[in-house]
């Protein structure tokens, strides 16, 4: 009877854990109420494993490793710097991954005879195999630790994910003939292909991270992010959990509506973005009209001070150069001059969905001054100057005027239409898509070229003296 | 089975909640919604601390995974929170 009791008590707090979980990502997703939805959220956390822990096995063991866990994602979150956010996000997502990994593993040591339920710990542990090795990958990338691109590695990669692919289908196979009964399955070779799969799956994540283009980024992190939550479902459904099912499936459906609001925001699909690549999708080579017309620290500055409205659209320039902060100033001294300043931000401007936002609201720039392209596109000709920090692809006209491209109907910030245009770069490079931009050939532009967070400081000193 | 399949239903439920849950975000929050909703995939936790113990691989699987979701949830939560305590109206 006591056991009984205790298990409706487990049963009741997953409800109401779940409840919490459901309250605070609702909140998270309004700016008013973002911080106590993540409390919320964090109480329904702690219900669900206090109700847990009621009746654990080997308490020694669990709270080591709690303990330990805590220490160091506690120490990580609170030293990491602002600006190595998108590393860090894409790093605890992995071992969210890696703990279902080993979760499924442990599970099916247990397992005596061939069933059904073992394939459940295949799809557990591949997925979370995949969203570990792919989360660390991306870290890598984030981090600038992994940069450029190997053509050898990419066509590799594709086999091996065919290869994988494969290789799943067939265990699968295998395990339903066994289960069925055929005698020349038994659990030894089942042992065998698991052992397998735990490599290949998490061979399979590298594979599927490592061709993706640093612009590509912002999709494929919230798509590892949502991977991570289908794999606590999967091992919910292991473990016969509610709790982990429940939670697990709303951070599963959550991750996919932000990689498709990524995905809509470059006018690509899934498909496009993860096995295609915008190398072959046939980049136009259309000539472009106009000069480069350079312009200096000096001369900028004596343009930027005459102007009564000001549009900084920043870009992952300004992440590299560690920009925010000297922008912001920037901003406040234009505003003492008495000139209107709002920053324009694309969704998928920099390496993660909202990467923009967190390095302005770092350099406490108020967020009701971000506009998204819908919101400054309509009034782009009464803004006197656009200053592009950095950023390439999201304002390149081609998008709107050129059907040949290969980024035409992304929605871009379109601050080609503004009176003057001044893009602060480094060189002639091209973005990310690997497309020139006539954006810098127009006759209103103005290329500023040097280091941002250098080219603004000029900016800023000429301002103060 | 019986088990398995209704918990496939709640699974099917979850999902259609979550997708409706979230549809309209503005772009400010995005990192911290991932990193709000990564800290929740930490749930793994829940069934990492109620793994058997019983052979010495066991053992090692089990301290794995509560250590790896407890720094996906002590993390995820603290730095969520470090981020939301930055966005403000000023």
């Amino acid at each position: 009877m006591m056991e009984l009791d205790l298990n409706i008590l487990q049963q009741l707090g997953y409800i109401f854990s779940a409840i919490l979980f459901i309250y605070g990502l609702k909140m998270l997703s309004n700016e008013g109420t973002a911080a106590r939805g993540n409390v919320v959220s964090s109480i329904g956390m702690l219900l669900a494993v206090l109700v847990t822990v009621i009746e654990i096995v080997n308490p020694v063991l669990v709270l080591s490793a709690v303990l330990f866990g805590a220490l160091i994602g506690s120490a990580f979150a609170l030293k990491v710097k602002m600006t190595s956010i998108p590393e860090m996000v894409a790093l605890f997502n992995g071992f969210g991954g890696l703990s279902s990994f080993f979760l499924a593993w442990s599970e099916f040591n247990n397992l005596s005879a061939i069933n059904l339920i073992m394939i459940l710990s295949f799809v557990t542990v591949l997925i979370g195999g995949i969203t570990f090795s792919g989360s660390v990958i991306a870290f890598f990338k984030l981090s600038e630790i992994l940069k450029g691109n190997n053509d050898f590695l990419n066509k590799a990669s594709r086999w091996f994910l065919i290869f994988s692919f494969l290789f799943v289908i067939i265990s699968v196979i295998q395990v339903l003939a066994g289960g069925l009964g055929y005698e020349h399955i038994d659990l030894a070779l089942i042992q065998k292909i698991f052992i397998a799969l735990l490599i290949i799956s998490l061979l399979a994540g590298l594979a599927f991270v490592l061709p993706i283009g640093g612009g590509d980024m912002p999709v494929v992190i919230s798509l590892l992010n949502s991977l991570s939550g289908i794999a606590a479902a999967s091992a919910g459904i292991l473990l016969t959990n509610t709790a982990l099912i429940v939670a697990g499936c709303l951070v599963g459906a959550s991750g996919l509506v932000l990689t498709l609001i990524m995905a809509k925001s470059m006018n690509r699909t899934l498909y496009n973005i993860f096995f295609v690549g915008y190398e072959s999708s046939g980049a136009s080579a259309a000539k472009i009209d106009g000069e480069i017309k350079p312009i200096s620290a000096e001369d900028a500055y004596l343009v930027v001070e005459a102007a009564r409205s000001v549009l900084i659209v920043p870009g992952y320039g300004m992440a590299v150069a560690q920009a925010q902060h000297v922008v912001k100033e920037l901003g406040d001294l234009l505003e003492e001059n008495g000139c209107e300043v709002s920053y324009g931000i694309h969704p998928v401007a920099g390496r993660m969905p909202g990467h923009m936002n967190v390095l302005l609201a770092e350099a406490n720039v108020s967020y009701d001054k971000l506009l998204e392209p819908k919101d400054i596109n309509p009034t782009m000709e009464t803004v006197d100057i656009a200053i592009v920090i950095g950023a390439n692809d999201v304002v390149n006209p081609s998008a709107t005027e050129e059907p040949g491209s290969p980024i035409y109907g992304m929605p871009i910030l379109e601050v080609h239409r503004a009176k003057t245009v001044m893009v602060l770069k480094r060189s002639m490079a091209s973005g990310f898509a690997g497309v020139q931009n006539p954006l810098f050939f127009k006759e209103n532009s103005r290329m500023l070229f040097g280091d941002a967070k250098e080219s603004i400081s000029k900016l800023v000193a000429e301002f103060k003296d | 089975m019986e088990i398995v399949l209704l918990l496939f239903f709640i699974l099917v439920l979850a999902i259609f909640l979550g997708l409706e849950l979230i549809s309209k975000i503005p772009s400010t929050l995005h990192t911290p919604l991932m990193s709000g909703a990564n800290a929740i995939s930490g749930i793994t936790l829940v069934g990492a601390l109620s793994l058997d113990t019983g052979t010495n691989l066991q053992i090692v699987l089990a301290f794995s995974a509560i250590t790896f979701a407890s720094i996906n949830v002590f993390g995820g939560y603290l730095v969520t929170n470090r981020m939301l305590r930055m966005f403000k109206k000023k």
